[in-house]
Formats: structure tokens, C-alpha cells, sequence
């Protein structure tokens, strides 16, 4: 066949995002909870190009740009709260971060 | 063919790279594997023919995103993970059904799918047609998303800013300096940390 | 032409190319020790060849016979892997630089006719990538310093990545204005708009024809960026013990040094293309002349700008590290902004 079917490319980001939800749900070190966070949105920005190909309309791509600017927004807080919390709990494991638990 | 066998294997270096994020157990490893997958990613971009958004994907994404989670696990000293409770009762439940799901679903969309192909290169993105979108249609959301990256900014070295502790120097009037980041555990059991 | 002529001819441009600057990158070494020396006041290599031109190729069989210690307390994985990615995205930037014209091979008619342009592969986006794989090159470094698990590396590791950062948002931008101007971020277009001349003498290069602060801020942040002086307090012998590079015998350092020189090739061809007009310069005679002179034009402007590179080095203190992050964030930042603006209204007003 010629080309590439659009649901090939749908089923990767899929499996991107599941995986990175895997990860935030599996792993228990902060940091790596994090970057499950950017595998999925990495995930999306696929599905996104892929789809502006299939409708030859190049909004998919600019908001790919937006989702880019989110993540590294959200990564620079995120991370600035990881050395915050550290600097406290001298721990990256979410599990022993539990000062409020009944 | 030959979109099929570049989309395969750069595909297959995606999951490949995703599922290594989840095996390790240093931070750093999951880290290069990430920027594995973006850089991947960005060629399969590429073969979309999205050439800016897969550049800016490395500049951006791979080249100063990335850094910035490898200069804090540097920083942070991250060592291996530990196993605790939670995490055993997630990964017995959760994998095999996240997997299951997964697969149900990708069978799905491959099974009734009746969209057509998308040739190599299909939607030429090139820097001047994304740009008129950029400042004509979505200008509102540009300048929301700066005006974010702002706030990002204040919020990060807000964040961080160490508090500072008085200290009394020889003529009793007190000096400013900034409390270590981490206290010697001794020093602080004995009362001596300043 | 057919796809296995194309092949053959990229094969043959790419192994020319990545020859060519690997011996360039051994000579900058040379050039650096005679510079250096003859601004110290002192000879420099002279023994092993004349005028030590064969130093380099004694460096590197020194380099190979050497003794390749790895410590037993580094992290292996990464501390094989950082010198091969610091050499490998130091290197894959001559890809897209054009450093001539066309040449023709074949026959000279136009139809059926087999030439090539004098460049590995021209890309829409040629500028984009050389900045990308710019930006990839940090890794090197930064995983250089944490596999070292030695206190100083990892603290050099940590600011040349901080410092490559930073100043790479000031080159990137400084950049934006050469862009405006030729309309194009293909890296062979932005040479051939900066052909022919304005009043009367004066050649069209980006550097006369307005980006002249855009110059310099792409000079001052092109240093930074390959960590250089007086940026170079990562790898600053006297402060860090050799900074991120304290762990790396023989010819795993021979590596670094190599990615550092090709890093600083690689910026000069880029100050050459986009400000100094590229392959352009006074070009005459017959056929073989015609094409063999533009590339002689841009070597020169290279090694003139190599030239500038070990001249700053030797005569210009080392920032303090405070001084440099705040000089590349509160200073350049805006002049390279400043400068986009100004540009772009220019353009704007002139249409």
C-alpha cells in the first residue's frame, strides 16, 4: 500500500498516552510522575498533526504550539514545586509525602 | 512502502522509548528515554509534513524542556526509586488493565476505521502558513499564552526563593543570609544549625 | 536525475564535507596554539613539521596510545555515551550549510543536465535545525557532569548547561532579524539574498544592510553557546579542575575537545552565512575558477572568524558566573528583541 493508514497513527498516540498513564499511575518518584505528565501530552500533539494532515487545515499544527507552551509553563512550576517540597521532605517519593493524611 | 517502514520503525522507537520511561528505576534513565521519544516523535511529525512543528518540537521540547527536568534530577540528587504499598497494588491492577483497555481500544480504531490514507508529507506546514494563523485567527490566544509564560516565570522563582534566616553577627546586628538548602541532620539535632 | 545517481553524489558530498572538517577541526587546534602563542609572546608548536603543521596529526596519535582510565565509581551507560553526543550533534550541523555554488557535473544542457549544489542537502527549515541540533548538543555536556559522580564535574556539568540555555534564547532571536530580511529560513536562500551591492561598493551582506547589532549579539551569545571565553567558566582549568571534562582520559576527552572545535566551526560558517553574505565575493575566470572561488571566499571568512575566536580567547578575563547569566538574561535578551522589533517595522514601513 501506499501510504499510511490515519488510524496507524491514531493508535500510536494512544499508546503514548497510555503509557504515560501508566506512569503517573505506577511510579512513585515525583520527577518521573512528571514526565509521564509530558508523554502525554506529547501523546495529543500527535493525534493533533495527524489529523491536520487528514483535514489539510493547519490549525491542528498552531495548536500544537499552544500545547507546547502549556507544558513547558506547567513544567517550570511543577518542577520549581518538586525542589520546594524537597527542600522540606528531603524526599522525591510521593508516598512519604503524606503529612495531611489522617 | 517506504512511509510505511519509516513510520513503523520510528513508531516502534516511540514505544520503545515510552515503555523504558516506565521500567527504570533512576529518574535520569527515564529522562533520556523521554527525549528518545520526542525526538522520534519529531520525525514522525516529519513524515506528516509538519517540518516546523517538528523542529520547534526539538528546539523547544527536546532541547530546553527536557534539560530543564535533567538539570533538577542533577540538582536534586534523585536517587533510585523505592517500591512501597501503593505502587505494588497499582502495577498488579493497573498494567494488565491499562494494557487490556489500550488494546481494545487500538483494535477499534484499526477494525472500523474508514478514513483515508495520509500520503508522506501530506500537509506541507511550512513557517509562513502557520505563521498567518498564528497572528491573524489565534492572536487572542498567543497573547494569553505569553502573558502565561509570564506568570510561569514570577510563579517558578517565587517558588524557590529560599526563605532567609537572620543571623546575629559580632556587633549583635543582625545579617541577612539565605538557610542551606539541606541541614547537616547532626547540626540540627544538636541545636547548632546556624 | 535518478534516484541512484542522487545517492551516490550525496555519499560522495557527505564524506567530502565531513572529511574536510574534520581535518579543519584538528588544524583549529593548531591554529589556536600558534595564535595563542605568538600572543603570549612565544613560538608555539615548531618542532614536528614545518611550522608544527604536523602537531596535530602527532595530538592525535598521542591520543590514541594514551591510557584510557575509566574510574570505577562513573555511571558507565552515560559516561560512554556523553563524548559520542557531544561529537555526533556537533558534527551533523555541516549538513545544511551552503559553502558554494552550483556545480555542474554532467553535460551542460539544462534538460538531462547532472549538477549539485556545493552543499549536503538543502532543507526548508536549514536554520531550525542547525539551532536544534545546537540545542541537543547540551546534553553532552550536562550528562558529561553527572556521570562523573564528581562534585566539580557535575557543578560544571550543571552551568554550561544553564549558560547554553540561557544564551541560546539571545541566538535564536538574534536570528529572527536575518530572517525577516530574506524572507526565508532556508539557509542557501538567506545567502542569495545577500548578493549584489548597495551604493555602488558596498557588498549587500546582512552585517552592512542593518543586522549590524544582531551581529554582534549573534557574536556574543555564539561564544556562550560553545562555551568559550570568556564564557567558558565551565570548563575553566584554573576554577573547576577542568569543569565537566575532570573524569575523561585519551580519547574519550579527545572527543570533547573535537565537538568543541567543531561547535566553534560550525558558528563561524553560520556568522559567515547569515551576516558576512556567505560564499559571496569578487568571482571571475573560467568555469573551474567560477566554481572553486566562492568556496575559497567562504574559508576565508571562516577562518577569519576562527581567527577572532582564539584572538577573544587570549585576550579577554573570564566572566564570573552571576555577571554572565545576568549579562546573557537582562542584556542581550532585550537588545536581540529590540532589534527584531526595529527590523521587523523597517521591513514593515519599506513594503
Amino acid at each position: 500500500m501506499a501510504a499510511v493508514p490515519l488510524s496507524y497513527y491514531l493508535v500510536l498516540s494512544g499508546i503514548l498516552f497510555f503509557c504515560g498513564v501508566l506512569g503517573f499511575l505506577i511510579k512513585r518518584n515525583i520527577i518521573t510522575i512528571f514526565m509521564s505528565i509530558e508523554l502525554m501530552l506529547n501523546g495529543v500533539n500527535l493525534s493533533f498533526v495527524a489529523f491536520a494532515a487528514q483535514w489539510h487545515s493547519l490549525n491542528g499544527q498552531v495548536f500544537v504550539f499552544f500545547v507546547m507552551v502549556v507544558a513547558a509553563a506547567e513544567a517550570a512550576v511543577g518542577l520549581a514545586i518538586i525542589i520546594a517540597v524537597y527542600r522540606t521532605r528531603e524526599t522525591l517519593n510521593v508516598d512519604q509525602v503524606n503529612l495531611l493524611k489522617l | 512502502m517506504f512511509h510505511l517502514i519509516l513510520f513503523l520503525f520510528f513508531g516502534a522507537i516511540c514505544v520503545a522509548g515510552a515503555v523504558n520511561l516506565l521500567m527504570q528505576s533512576h529518574p535520569i534513565n527515564s529522562a533520556l528515554s523521554l527525549v528518545v521519544v520526542m525526538g522520534s516523535l519529531a520525525v514522525e511529525y516529519l513524515l506528516l509534513g509538519a517540518e516546523f512543528v517538528a523542529a520547534v518540537q526539538v528546539i523547544v521540547y527536546a532541547g530546553a524542556i527536557m534539560v530543564m527536568f535533567l538539570i533538577t534530577i542533577m540538582l536534586l540528587n534523585a536517587g533510585k526509586e523505592e517500591r512501597s504499598h501503593g505502587s505494588r497494588v497499582a502495577m498488579l491492577l493497573g498494567v494488565p488493565g491499562v494494557v487490556i483497555g489500550g488494546a481494545l481500544i487500538a483494535w477499534t480504531i484499526l477494525a472500523r476505521s474508514t478514513t483515508d490514507s495520509v500520503s508522506i508529507g501530506a500537509l506541507q506546514g511550512d513557517p509562513r502558513g502557520i505563521a498567518k494563523l498564528l497572528f491573524h485567527a489565534f492572536l487572542l490566544p498567543f497573547e494569553v499564552t505569553s502573558v502565561l509564560i509570564l506568570i510561569a516565570i514570577m510563579g517558578a522563582v517565587v517558588l524557590v526563593s529560599r526563605p532567609e534566616a537572620v543571623v546575629r553577627s559580632a556587633d549583635s546586628s543582625p545579617v541577612r543570609q539565605p538557610e542551606p538548602m539541606i541541614k547537616d541532620r547532626e547540626l540540627v539535632a544538636a541545636g547548632k544549625d546556624h | 536525475m535518478n534516484i541512484t545517481t542522487f545517492i551516490i553524489i550525496s555519499l560522495i558530498k557527505s564524506a567530502a564535507v565531513v572529511g574536510v572538517l574534520l581535518t579543519a577541526v584538528a588544524y583549529s587546534v593548531w591554529l589556536e596554539r600558534k595564535v595563542s602563542a605568538h600572543i603570549q609572546n612565544r613560538w608555539g608548536p615548531t618542532r614536528v613539521g614545518p611550522f608544527g603543521l604536523l602537531q596535530p596529526l602527532a595530538d592525535g596519535v598521542k591520543f590514541i596510545f594514551k591510557e584510557d582510565l575509566t574510574q570505577p565509581h562513573v555511571y558507565k551507560p552515560l559516561y560512554i555515551a556523553a563524548p559520542i553526543i557531544a561529537v555526533v550533534f556537533a558534527i551533523s550541523s555541516i549538513a545544511v550549510i551552503p559553502f558554494g555554488t552550483w556545480i555542474q557535473v554532467g553535460p551542460l544542457p539544462v534538460v538531462g543536465s547532472l549538477g549539485t549544489y556545493s552543499q549536503i542537502t538543502d532543507v526548508n527549515i536549514g536554520l531550525l535545525l542547525v539551532l536544534g541540533i545546537t540545542s541537543m548538543g547540551v546534553y553532552g555536556i550536562a550528562l558529561a557532569g553527572w556521570s562523573s559522580n564528581n562534585k566539580y564535574a557535575l557543578l560544571g556539568g550543571l552551568r554550561a548547561s544553564a549558560q547554553m540555555i540561557g544564551y541560546e534564547v539571545s541566538l535564536g532571536l538574534s536570528l529572527v532579524g536575518v530572517v525577516i530580511m530574506a524572507g526565508s529560513l532556508s539557509l542557501r536562500e538567506i545567502v542569495d539574498a545577500q548578493g549584489g551591492v548597495f551604493w555602488g561598493f558596498i557588498p549587500r551582506w546582512n552585517v552592512f544592510h542593518g543586522q549590524t547589532l544582531a551581529f554582534f549579539v549573534f557574536m556574543i551569545a555564539a561564544y556562550a553557546e560553545t562555551n568559550r571565553m570568556p564564557f567558558d567558566l565551565p570548563e575553566a582549568e584554573s576554577e573547576l579542575i577542568a569543569g565537566y571534562h575532570t573524569e575523561y582520559s585519551a580519547m574519550k576527552f579527545a572527543m570533547f575537545f573535537m565537538a568543541e572545535y567543531a561547535n566553534m566551526i560550525t558558528a563561524s560558517c553560520m556568522a559567515t552565512m547569515l551576516f558576512l553574505g556567505g560564499w559571496h565575493g569578487p568571482i571571475f575566470g573560467p568555469y573551474f575558477l567560477r566554481v572553486l572561488l566562492p568556496v575559497a571566499w567562504f574559508c576565508l571568512k571562516v577562518f577569519v572568524f576562527m581567527f577572532v575566536y582564539v584572538w577573544v580567547r587570549w585576550t579577554l578575563p573570564r566572566f564570573r558566573y552571576d555577571q554572565l547569566m545576568a549579562f546573557g538574561w537582562k542584556v542581550l535578551l532585550p537588545l536581540a528583541v529590540a532589534n527584531i522589533v526595529v527590523t521587523a517595522l523597517i521591513v514593515a514601513w519599506r513594503a
